[in-house]
C-alpha cells in the first residue's frame, strides 16, 4: 500500500516519500508549502488513492484542542433537568464528539486532515501532543479513555503563520512542497487539462515564470492561479493567441487577475513597465 | 547505522534529537524505502528537516556525509549481502555494461573475483581503497564502481542525478538562522495584555446565573458575558533606513509578532530620531507625511508606546533645531520624544544594538537617561522587561525636564 500519487495529483517523488513515510510508521504528517501548491489536497488524494474515509478538521482562530476531542453541553443537561427530561440520566447524552474522537472510533483506518493548524492559537498544538502521539485521550465526564481503533492516519497542513513548537515538530514528519519545476509544472496542468494544446501551453508556462520571477511580488502566483488562469486562456481564443506577444516589461498578461491577486502586486508591474518605456 | 550521520548533524548544531534518530532507524527498518539513494535522502530529510528553514542546511550537510561517505572504508562492503548489489547493479548498469558483464561469465561470477581482487588489495596494502573503484583500464573496468551503493555509476545512472537534488540547494533563501523567532517574540509579546470583556456575550457567567436561578425559584435562568479578550492597544514607532539597515531582520520579526498579538496596533516609521512628521508607507516616505501632531492627537493615552531604534545618531540631532541629518526641523528632536512621553506614559524604548556596545554611543546614553531607563535591548528578555516595564502604573514617568 503505497502512495505515488493519483491521476488527478501529481506527487514528487520526495512527496510520495514522506507520504509513505508517515503511513508506515503511523506518524503525523506535517506539510507546509507556498500557498496554492496543493497542502490541503494532498490529504484529499491520499485518502482516495488508499481507499479510506477523509474526516476533515478545519482550524480557525477560535479553534480549540478540547472541541476536536469533545464537547459537554452542561448547559442543555441542567435545563433539560428542570423540564424533567429522561435523557438527562445519561451523560453521554450530552457530549459531542469531535473530529479526533470520530476518527479514533471509526472501526477502519481513516485519514484525519487537520487544516492550517497555524491558524490557532499557539498553544493549540501543544494541546494535541498526547492524542497525536498515543492516539487516546480521557473524557473526564464518561471517565473512560476513548482510544484510536486503528491509528488514524494525519495530515497537517501550516502556512507558516505562526511558528509551531518544537516538541509537537517532533512528533511530526515534516514536508515542504517546493513550487514545481516547469517539467512537474506541465505533467500537474495536463492532469487537469488533458487536451490543452501543447503550443498554449507552453506560451502560457512560459509567461507564468516570467510574472513568478519578478522580485519582490507580494503573492507569487502558484499552481491554482495557473490552472484558473490556463482554464480562462483556453476558453478565450483571442486572448490566448495573444500570449507570444506579451512581455511583462511593456504589458499585462491576459487575464492577469486571475495571476496577480494584490493591488500592491499590479502596483509592482505597473513600476516596471513605467521604468522600460522610459 | 547511519549513527555518523546523525551526529555530524548533531555536532554541527543541526536542531535534531535523538527521537529524529531512532524514527529515522524505524523508517528504514520498516522499509519505507527501497535502496535508492534518493529516497534515502529524502526520507531522511523529512524524519530530521522539521522547518523549511532548516532545508538548505540540511542539504549542505547531507551533501558532506555523502561524498563523507564515497570514500568510506571498503571494509564494509565485504559484509554488503549479494542481493544488495545485484539490485544496484541492475540500476545503474548500462546494456554495454550488462553485454559486458555476461561475457565474463555472469554477475555471480564477477562478484566472487571481485571479492576475491578484495581480499587481494587489503593483504597487499592496507587501506588502499581505490583500486577498485577507478581500475579503469584493467578487465574489471565495468565493474569499476564503489559497491557501496554510493560511488557507482560517476557516469550517469541514478545516482549523479540524486547528487544533484541535494547539490542544488533549493532551499536557500528558506535559511535563517535565528535566535529570536518570531513564536518567542509572540509568546513574549502575549504578556502585554489588558483583558475585557466586549461585545455579544458568549461565555456562561457562573455567578449570575446562580443568583438570578436561585430568584428564580430554582428555576434555570441562564447569564452570559462576553470572553474575555486582549484588548490592549499599542502605538508603535520604528526606526528605518541608515544604521537601522543591520537590525532589519530583527526589527521585522518583531513587527510581524506584534503585529500578530495585538488586534489594536499602530505603527509608523521614522529615521533616526522622531521630529514633526511620521510616516506609514516607506515606498512613499516623502510624499506621504503625516504630522507627529496628528498622530498624538489621534491616539489616547492608553495607548502603549513602544520605539524601536538603535538610538545612534549625533547628540545634535537630538537637541538642536535643524538637527536632522535629513531635513531642517524646527524644533530638537528631545522636545518631540518629550511631547509623546507626555502624552503617552507608558512609552518603552527597544535598541536592536547588543546592551553591552550602548556605553560607546552618546545619544544611547542620553536617550536611556530620558526615558529614565526605559530602554530595552531587543532580546528574550528585553522584550519581557520592557513589557513589565509598559504595565508597571505610571508614577514617575510623564514628561521630563529638557537639557537646557
Amino acid at each position: 500500500m503505497k502512495f505515488k500519487g493519483t491521476n488527478d495529483y501529481i506527487a514528487t517523488n520526495d512527496l510520495a516519500v514522506a507520504v509513505n513515510a508517515a503511513i508506515t510508521l503511523e506518524r503525523p504528517l506535517l506539510v507546509k508549502g507556498e500557498p496554492g501548491t496543493g497542502k490541503t489536497m494532498l490529504a484529499f488524494e491520499v485518502a482516495k488513492a488508499l481507499g479510506k474515509q477523509l474526516i476533515t478538521w478545519h482550524i480557525k482562530s477560535t479553534t480549540t484542542a478540547q472541541q476536536g476531542l469533545y464537547e459537554y453541553d452542561a448547559v442543555a443537561r441542567l435545563r433539560d433537568s428542570q423540564l424533567g427530561d429522561e435523557r438527562v440520566n445519561d451523560i453521554s447524552n450530552y457530549i459531542k464528539k469531535g473530529k479526533l474522537w470520530e476518527a479514533f472510533e471509526s472501526p477502519e483506518q481513516v485519514v484525519l486532515l487537520i487544516d492550517e493548524i497555524d491558524k490557532a492559537d499557539i498553544e493549540f498544538p501543544n494541546d494535541l501532543l498526547l492524542e497525536l502521539d498515543r492516539m487516546e485521550f480521557y473524557c473526564y465526564e464518561l471517565k473512560k479513555t476513548v482510544r484510536a481503533v486503528k491509528r488514524v492516519i494525519v495530515i497537517i497542513t501550516s502556512n507558516n503563520e505562526k511558528e509551531l513548537p518544537d516538541a509537537f515538530l517532533r512528533r511530526c514528519f515534516f514536508h515542504y512542497i517546493a513550487f514545481p519545476d516547469r517539467k512537474t509544472l506541465e505533467k500537474i496542468v495536463k492532469v487537469h487539462y488533458p487536451d490543452l494544446e501543447r503550443k498554449l501551453m507552453n506560451n502560457a508556462l512560459t509567461l507564468f515564470y516570467s510574472v513568478r520571477e519578478i522580485d519582490g511580488l507580494k503573492k507569487k502566483p502558484s499552481t491554482s492561479e495557473l490552472i484558473d488562469w490556463i482554464k480562462l486562456l483556453a476558453a478565450d481564443r483571442m486572448a490566448a493567441g495573444e500570449l507570444p506577444g506579451v512581455d511583462i516589461e511593456e504589458s499585462l498578461p491576459p487575464y492577469s487577475g486571475a495571476l496577480i491577486k494584490n493591488e500592491a502586486d499590479y502596483e509592482m508591474l505597473e513600476a516596471i513597465r513605467r521604468r522600460f518605456r522610459r | 547505522m547511519f549513527l555518523d550521520f546523525f551526529l555530524l548533524l548533531k555536532n554541527d548544531g543541526f536542531p535534531v534529537t535523538l527521537k529524529e534518530y531512532l524514527t529515522f532507524l524505524e523508517a528504514l527498518d520498516r522499509n519505507v524505502i527501497g535502496y535508492d539513494p534518493t529516497d534515502f535522502y529524502y526520507l531522511s530529510r523529512c524524519v530530521m528537516v522539521k522547518d523549511e528553514r532548516h532545508l538548505d542546511r540540511f542539504d549542505r550537510l547531507f551533501s558532506a556525509y555523502f561524498r563523507g561517505a564515497q570514500l568510506a572504508d571498503t571494509e564494509r562492503f565485504m559484509q554488503i549481502p549479494l542481493e544488495w548489489l545485484r539490485k544496484n547493479f541492475e540500476n545503474v548498469l548500462s546494456e554495454e555494461d550488462k553485454q559486458m558483464i555476461r561475457s565474463m561469465g555472469g554477475l555471480e561470477e564477477l562478484m566472487d573475483r571481485l571479492r576475491e581482487i578484495f581480499e587481494k588489495q587489503k593483504k597487499r596494502h592496507q587501506g588502499g581503497n581505490r583500486w577498485i573503484g577507478t581500475g579503469g583500464t584493467s578487465p574489471y573496468g565495468a565493474y569499476g564502481y564503489n559497491p557501496a551503493g554510493v560511488r557507482i555509476g560517476q557516469d550517469g545512472g541514478r545516482q549523479r542525478r540524486a547528487v544533484k537534488v541535494w547539490d542544488k540547494r533549493e532551499f536557500r533563501d528558506l535559511d535563517d538562522s535565528v535566535e529570536l523567532n518570531v513564536r518567542n517574540m509572540k509568546m513574549a509579546l502575549r504578556k502585554l495584555r489588558v483583558l475585557t470583556r466586549e461585545g455579544v456575550g458568549e461565555e456562561l457567567d457562573i455567578e449570575k446565573t446562580i443568583d438570578r436561578t436561585s430568584k428564580n425559584a430554582g428555576l434555570l435562568d441562564l447569564e452570559f458575558v462576553p470572553s474575555r479578550k486582549n484588548n490592549v492597544k499599542v502605538l508603535m514607532f520604528f526606526d528605518v533606513g541608515g544604521s537601522m539597515e543591520d537590525h532589519v531582520e530583527l526589527c521585522s520579526r518583531l513587527f510581524s509578532a506584534a503585529k500578530h498579538e495585538f488586534k489594536h496596533l499602530e505603527f509608523y516609521y521614522f529615521h533616526n530620531c522622531i521630529y514633526e512628521a511620521v510616516w506609514k508607507n516607506n515606498a512613499r516616505r516623502f510624499s506621504e507625511k503625516i504630522p507627529t501632531f496628528s498622530v498624538l492627537n489621534k491616539y489616547n493615552g492608553d495607548y502603549k508606546c513602544v520605539i524601536v531604534g538603535d538610538a545612534s545618531m549625533s547628540p545634535w540631532e537630538l537637541v538642536y533645531p535643524n538637527g536632522s541629518v535629513e531635513h531642517n526641523n524646527d524644533e530638537p528632536g528631545l522636545l518631540w520624544l518629550n511631547r509623546i512621553k507626555a502624552k503617552y506614559p507608558f512609552t518603552v524604548w527597544l535598541n536592536p544594538v547588543p546592551q553591552d556596545e550602548w556605553r560607546w554611543t552618546e545619544s544611547i546614553g542620553m536617550l536611556n537617561d530620558f526615558y529614565e531607563g526605559n530602554m530595552f535591548p531587543l532580546t528574550l528578555s528585553g522584550i519581557k522587561d520592557a513589557i513589565l516595564a509598559l504595565k508597571r502604573r505610571p508614577g514617575h514617568h510623564g514628561a521630563s525636564r529638557l537639557p537646557a
